[in-house]
């Protein structure tokens, strides 16, 4: 082979090549792929929600929603603050009745983008300011452009006492799926389209 | 003697300084003679080093087709504008806190405390607006003279990339003032990011850094917004810039090349 001694199956020349450009890869590779895992970490990371006290059982009535200030996020002040609307369960709600759902817990998240939604009693319906998304006493979408019934959260009852937990969102049918954004929807293929994360689950088996 | 040629300014004759009488200046030693020489000696310093001059004045000295008028200037306003949003973003961090318990009071005192606060976030903010404008008119210049056309396509794509980069500082930079608008504005506009199937719930995460707007999801805006995108942005503008240098600027469509006189006789 010209360039190369008897026996070389590479030229010196190439083999330098190859060892500086392996070595540029490295260096580079050294500071980009920390700082990369650092930033993309968050996705990964399953965050912890504590279960809240929110009230003693027989504050909430079970024909309409008592709104209550909740942390979504603790220590960013105000900014980590939000409303659920609670009420007790009562016998027209059509979801599957378990533990954690004595109490109807209702996250104010619209589901078409986000936006607070406010729970009117007169029309017996959540209404959003944004883009007009309504939805019924349950909380399935009556009209406007959301995808899916608001957001729900678990309840639990400990010592005479609701507690709230993690939230979860549901399909047209109530039924429980992990949380998801707004903007996504569960029925059909929504459910493939938009996967859960790692980052927030449902409790397993609920 | 420098060795560098400036070219003389365009001043009618009776304004243009008197050369020298014979035997007095032009190679006079003297201490007035060092001085008016100073400034070409110190950049043919510079030059003799750095050879800088030939690039300067390949960039400045181009040729320019007939027709050239003042739509061209869209391109370099838009350039000031991101240099006048680089240079108070710079001081307005200065005073800025991004942290979800202090922004906004930080911004508060921006506003209402620092001296020129009010008119450097002022500038920053309406200059933002300035910026998305003149992007879209310059854009619609290069669209509508034609300008994208070969050998052009290159500069038109990393202008598209550099119109999406503004989008993204709009998008962060949005955030900061973290009042009632930027906070809802923000929640929807990442819930939007989450519309897009697959990959979206997961962009929604990265920019929030978590499943919910958390702790580090101010610091990763402002982070985007005045490091990360910033120097992407100028790195971009650089690379525009030579390939316009390159490969010139294109004549308006409403001009005709000229061809030679004889030729359009015998064309007839």
């Amino acid at each position: 082979m010209p360039g190369a001694f008897e026996g070389e199956t590479v030229t010196r020349r190439r083999f330098m090549t190859g060892i500086t450009h392996g070595a540029g890869a490295v260096a580079a590779g050294a500071f980009a792929l920390p700082a990369i895992g650092f930033a993309l970490g968050p996705l990964f990371e399953e965050k912890e929600v504590p279960w809240q006290d929110v009230g003693a059982m027989d504050s909430f009535p079970d024909d309409t929603y008592l709104p209550v200030t909740i942390t979504v996020t603790e220590g960013i002040g105000q900014a980590g603050r939000s409303t659920a609307y609670i009420r007790k369960r009562n016998d027209q709600d059509t979801d599957k009745p378990d533990e954690y759902n004595q109490f109807v817990a209702i996250s104010t998240a619209c589901m078409h983008l986000g936006c607070p939604v406010s729970y009117k009693p007169a029309a017996k319906r959540f209404i959003c300011p944004c883009h007009g998304g309504v939805y019924d006493f349950e909380g399935k979408v009556d009209g406007g452009p959301p995808v899916r019934p608001l957001d729900r959260f678990y309840t639990r009852v400990v010592d005479g006492r609701v507690e709230l937990g993690k939230r979860y969102s549901v399909n047209r049918e109530l039924r429980r799926f992990s949380p998801r954004d707004p903007g996504e929807p569960l029925d059909g293929i929504g459910q493939f389209a938009y996967p859960s994360r790692p980052s927030i689950r449902k409790i397993p088996g609920t | 003697m420098p060795k560098l040629k400036l070219p003389k300014p365009p001043v009618p004759p009776n304004l243009q300084p008197l050369p020298p009488r014979p035997g007095t200046a032009n190679g006079g030693d003297g201490p007035l003679d060092k001085a008016k020489e100073a400034g070409a000696t110190v950049v043919d310093w510079v030059d003799e080093r750095t050879s800088l001059s030939g690039g300067a004045r390949w960039m400045m000295f181009r040729k320019v087709p007939k027709g050239t008028n003042w739509f061209y200037t869209l391109g370099s306003a838009t350039m000031f504008a991101f240099l006048s949003q680089a240079v108070t973003g710079v001081f307005l961090a200065m005073y800025y806190d991004p942290s979800p318990t202090n922004a906004y009071e930080s911004t508060r005192f921006i506003t209402n405390e620092v001296f020129l606060g009010e008119f450097v976030r002022g500038m920053h903010k309406w200059g933002s607006s300035v910026m998305v404008i003149l992007v879209f008119l310059h854009m619609a210049r290069t669209f509508f003279f034609g300008a994208y056309k070969y050998p052009r396509e290159l500069n038109w794509i990393i202008g598209v990339v550099l119109l999406i980069l503004t989008m993204v500082m709009s998008f962060t930079g949005y955030l900061l003032p973290f009042d009632q608008r930027s906070y809802w504005a923000t929640i929807v506009g990442v819930n939007i990011n989450g519309t897009g199937p697959l990959v979206g719930p997961f962009l929604s995460d990265f920019l929030r850094a978590g499943p919910e707007f958390g702790a580090t999801t101010l610091s990763r805006f402002y982070a985007i917004h005045m490091l990360l995108v910033p120097g992407l942005i100028a790195a971009l503008i650089g690379l525009h810039l030579y390939l316009v240098a390159k490969l010139g600027t294109t004549a308006p469509p409403w001009m005709k090349a000229e061809s030679d006189p004889e030729l359009r006789e015998e064309q007839k």
